[in-house]
């Protein structure tokens, strides 16, 4: 089966200038994504998670490589089909819960109940039906993420990546919407690329985890967790599901403490 | 007490201060410098009733909507492009902030040159005057816009005059609101400074001529009465501009 989105030999170095010197950030790394699957990204901090994604996107160039969705070269645009969710809040503030998620599709040609019917369902799925009218500076944080992923959904992606979308969230929260992302996943049939620091998130969630080396990153290890697609947070109970997090932090450990600075 | 009732109150009472100062001075310097609140009153009523009066606040108005509408678009427009463009923002920044804090007296006798006496020097009095801080508000805020934010436009595949529209606009408003509110009364001072060095008419004429023929009421009478519509108009747009500031959070 060919992939759904790949990346091949792809390094990323953001240039210097005004006296900094050009910090190579990635690479040079190989993905391929197979259609539908869950792949989870884990790494030390600072190790280029967030630029595979923007590469992987289109909103950042590679500087080595080429990326590929659903066969066409990516570069400068980022494809239709493709959905983001960002590590940092993206919520417009001027703009309430309802119109938030309504973004990507006013103006896009659909009709207004055609609207209003995937906004709300959106909504709905997202545990935000009672909010519609708040505005994002009334939200938690972890609510505002999740507008960010409900305004994402309603454009249907079919590759969605996930930037450390519940970093603010506390761990058991987490898990909880662990179980949302796995509905969502399960539900629109979407390739999900979802990058985390929390092993057990990755280890829960994905068909595939990639361990990610030090700056600059690349796969050090890429596991299979072999789950069924029908899963949820109580695959945390199983006992392979312990060893799986454990090979996964003996594979980190050593990267994340490159990443301190300690050698 | 409740805040906006106490709000009012504080109003009130500065208004009634103002008065009293005011009454206060009229009894110091007496009759020959100005005249009393209540003369002032009077005067005023007896100006609404000529038709002269009205046709000089109408010319007024007029340049005033005009220098306003171009400060606005113009500080907008040009704000957002000196904004995005980096390099066009940074050469012009300092020109600005330099231009800002000159007296605009400098420059009138060249717009008198270019524009000649007339409606045209009177916009463009106002319009200088206003457009400044509306570019220099929304330059600054589409700078500081998150760029997480232009991110997600283009995940959305937005055209780049879909994100300005649709992002940067929203994004900057409230310090748009902030630029608009300075350059509105900067305008305002514009476009009656013009009236009083290059026009024959207008409110700001009015005034002008009132001291040539030391009729102190009709100078008082016309100035009060500028000082009280803009104070009103300040006060109406501090007001949404608190309100979309405390929106963004
Ligand atoms: N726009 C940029 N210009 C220059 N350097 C950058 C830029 N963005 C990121 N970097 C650097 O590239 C490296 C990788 O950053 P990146 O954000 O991809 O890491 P990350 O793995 O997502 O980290 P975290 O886990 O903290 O989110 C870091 O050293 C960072 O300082
Ligand atoms: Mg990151």
């Amino acid at each position: 089966m060919s992939a759904h989105a790949a990346l091949a030999g792809v390094s990323r170095v953001y240039p210097g200038g005004d006296g900094r010197a050009p910090l190579h950030a990635l690479g040079p790394i190989d993905l391929a994504l197979r259609p539908g699957e869950f792949f989870a990204v884990v790494g030390p901090s600072g190790c280029g998670k967030s630029t595979l994604l923007e590469v992987l996107a289109g909103l950042a160039p590679a500087s080595e490589g080429t990326v590929t969705f659903e066969g066409s070269p990516v570069a400068g645009a980022v494809p239709e089909g493709v959905g983001v969710v960002f590590q940092e809040d993206a919520s417009f503030p001027w703009a309430n819960v309802y119109d938030n998620v309504a973004f990507g599709l006013q103006g896009s040609g659909l009709d207004r109940s055609e609207i209003d019917a995937r906004v709300r369902s959106a909504l709905a799925f997202m545990g935000l039906r009672d909010f519609a009218s708040a505005y994002p500076a009334q939200l938690s944080g972890g609510m505002r993420q999740r507008v960010c992923i409900a305004r994402t959904l309603v454009l249907k992606p079919r590759l969605i990546l996930l930037d450390e979308p519940f970093g603010a969230l506390d761990a058991q929260t987490r898990l909880l919407m662990g179980d949302e992302v796995l509905r969502l996943w399960r539900e629109t049939g979407a390739t999900v690329l979802l990058i985390t620091h929390a092993l057990d998130e990755a280890a829960m969630l994905a068909d595939r985890v990639g361990v990610m080396s030090a700056r600059p990153g690349r796969f050090i290890d890429v596991v299979e967790t072999g789950w069924p697609r029908e899963r949820d947070s109580r695959l945390a109970e199983r006992p392979d599901f312990g060893a799986l997090v454990a090979r996964l932090w003996s594979s980190l450990r050593v990267e994340s403490i490159k990443a301190l600075g300690h050698t | 007490m409740n805040p906006a009732i106490a709000r009012h109150l504080d109003f009130l009472l500065v208004g009634i201060g103002l008065l009293a100062i005011w009454q206060g001075l009229f009894l110091w310097i007496g009759e020959t410098g100005i005249s009393s609140p209540l003369q002032t009153i009077r005067h005023l009523g007896a100006l609404a009733e000529r038709q002269m009066f009205w046709t000089h606040a109408w010319a007024t108005l007029d340049a005033f909507l005009r220098s306003l509408l171009i400060a606005a678009v113009g500080g907008i427009v040009i704000g957002l492009w000196l904004g995005i463009g980096k390099v066009a923002g940074q050469v012009a920044e300092p020109i600005l902030v330099a231009l800002y804090s000159l007296p605009k007296v400098t420059l009138y006798p060249v717009i008198l040159l270019i524009f000649g006496l007339g409606l045209s020097a009177k916009v463009a009095f106002g319009a200088i005057h206003g457009i400044i801080p509306v570019i220099l508000f929304t330059m600054s805020a589409v700078r500081t816009i998150r760029p997480v934010l232009i991110k997600t436009a283009k995940v959305m595949r937005l055209s780049p005059a879909k994100t300005a529209w649709r992002v940067l606009m929203p994004a900057a408003l409230p310090e748009i609101v902030t630029g608009l509110r300075i350059g509105f009364s900067l305008t305002l001072l514009g476009v009656l400074i013009g009236e009083m060095f290059a026009s024959q008419a207008g409110l700001g004429f009015m005034v002008i001529n009132a001291i040539g023929l030391n009729d102190t009421e009709t100078m008082m009478a016309v100035t009060v009465l500028m000082i009280v519509l803009a104070g009103i108009a300040n006060v109406l747009l501090l007001a949404l501009d608190h309100r979309l500031h405390r929106r963004a959070g």
